[in-house]
């Protein structure tokens, strides 16, 4: 009888491929991912600029006219901007997201994602207005 | 119509080049061909030492999945037609190591499939005296969608992070161990927890989305670990807030 046959295992000779820093430049929806990951920069501006104003306001009248002052400069004006368009991307971005990771059963029935992202968009439109007339109502 | 039309396939030949290259296939163009049909037309009369792997040629297998022009594709539900006038570039699945030709290393996800625990288990078996597990078509339907999944693997090639973060678990695998711990008669949804919620667990996934997008049967990855989150999340805020709560 000969000895039983040895088995090794395989060991081939891979080609492992690096992935290239640019990878979000070569697809858009790769890209459309990190410009939404990038978001957060500009949500954590607002909230600076936020606690900056509450700082100012603590500060008192003169402080606060200051940081009005400074509102004002095209610079703020610009970064104002840019941010806020990203802010906005952020909140349509997130919103047509959530119905991926809520599912609501109704009678055994799964939601439709458009009245899941619907209410989302309901809820910010409610928010959104309640804000503005606390700030407006004089 | 045009007669031929060229398909740009990956070579790689460890014995012979330390990098892979691209060989040009002219092949006939037929309404009816897929990339697969062409790639076996090249391996039966052009070059009968390309590599590649496939089995059912219908959607079933899942063992025919390439990138053809850059997108993860089944190449057997890959039809000639939708890319014309060519040339049609055909690359193994990317983000895994490439052991010939076409043909990728799928160990890696193997070891995390099985990690996951994709079986039902049960905290005591009933005897067969006792019968089957029952079912209603509600509890069904409540995992059906991700028990769909072939192990095609275009979700890891479509994955960035899979690709940055070899440690992540991967879709299919996350969705896969989704489906037993929806399904009403698995009770080891504690057990997965533990693989799923670590590091290289869902918490590595930013939802880029393409998983789902990519997929040929519509299990929807994305979605199931983005609910698994909800569920991950919900289940610390109980063990934080109720001493009780996980039990």
């Amino acid at each position: 009888m000969s000895a039983p046959p040895h088995y090794t295992p395989y060991h081939p000779k891979w080609y492992r491929r690096r992935v290239s820093v640019w990878w979000w430049l070569h697809h858009r929806p790769y890209t459309t991912f990190v410009l939404r990951e990038l978001t957060s920069v500009a949500v954590a501006f607002f909230a600076v600029v936020c606690l900056w104003q509450v700082r100012a306001l603590a500060q008192g009248p003169e402080a606060y006219a200051q940081f009005l002052t400074w509102l004002r400069t095209p610079l703020f004006l610009v970064l104002n901007a840019v941010a806020f368009l990203f802010v906005l991307f952020h909140a349509v971005t997130w919103f047509n997201l959530a119905p991926k990771a809520m599912v609501v059963r109704l009678q055994g029935r799964r939601l439709p994602d458009g009245i899941i992202a619907g209410a989302n968009y309901a809820a910010w439109l409610v928010l959104s207005g309640a804000v503005t007339w606390i700030l407006l109502r004089g | 119509m045009p007669p031929t039309v060229t398909l740009t396939v990956t070579r790689y030949r460890p014995e012979q080049e330390s990098e892979p290259t691209f060989q040009s296939y002219e092949v006939p163009f037929r309404k009816d061909w897929v990339v697969l049909d062409a790639l076996n037309y090249i391996k039966d009369r052009l070059d009968g030492s390309l590599s590649f792997r496939w089995s059912c040629r219908m959607g079933v297998c899942g063992s025919c999945g390439m990138m053809v022009n850059d997108t993860p594709k089944l190449t057997c539900a890959a039809f000639l037609s939708e890319y014309l006038p060519g040339p049609i570039r055909v690359e193994p699945l990317q983000f895994f190591p490439v052991i010939r030709d076409l043909v990728v290393d799928i160990t890696d996800f193997l070891d995390k499939l099985k990690a996951v625990k994709p079986w039902l288990i049960r905290k005591e078996e009933k005897t067969l005296a006792e019968g089957e597990y029952l079912q209603t078509p509600n509890q069904l339907d409540a995992y059906k969608q991700f028990s769909m999944c072939i192990n095609c693997l275009l979700c890891y090639a479509a994955c960035p992070i899979y690709g940055l973060e070899s440690s992540f678990v991967g879709p299919a695998a996350i969705a896969l161990a989704q489906r037993y711990n929806l399904d009403s008669r698995d009770q080891a949804a504690r057990e997965r927890h533990n693989i799923l919620s670590t590091h290289g667990g869902i918490w590595e996934c930013t939802f880029v989305g393409e998983c789902t997008k990519v997929c040929p049967k519509n299990v929807d990855p994305a979605g199931a670990i983005q609910q698994y989150k909800l569920t991950a999340a919900t289940h610390w805020l109980k063990g934080l807030l109720l001493p009780w709560g996980t039990r």
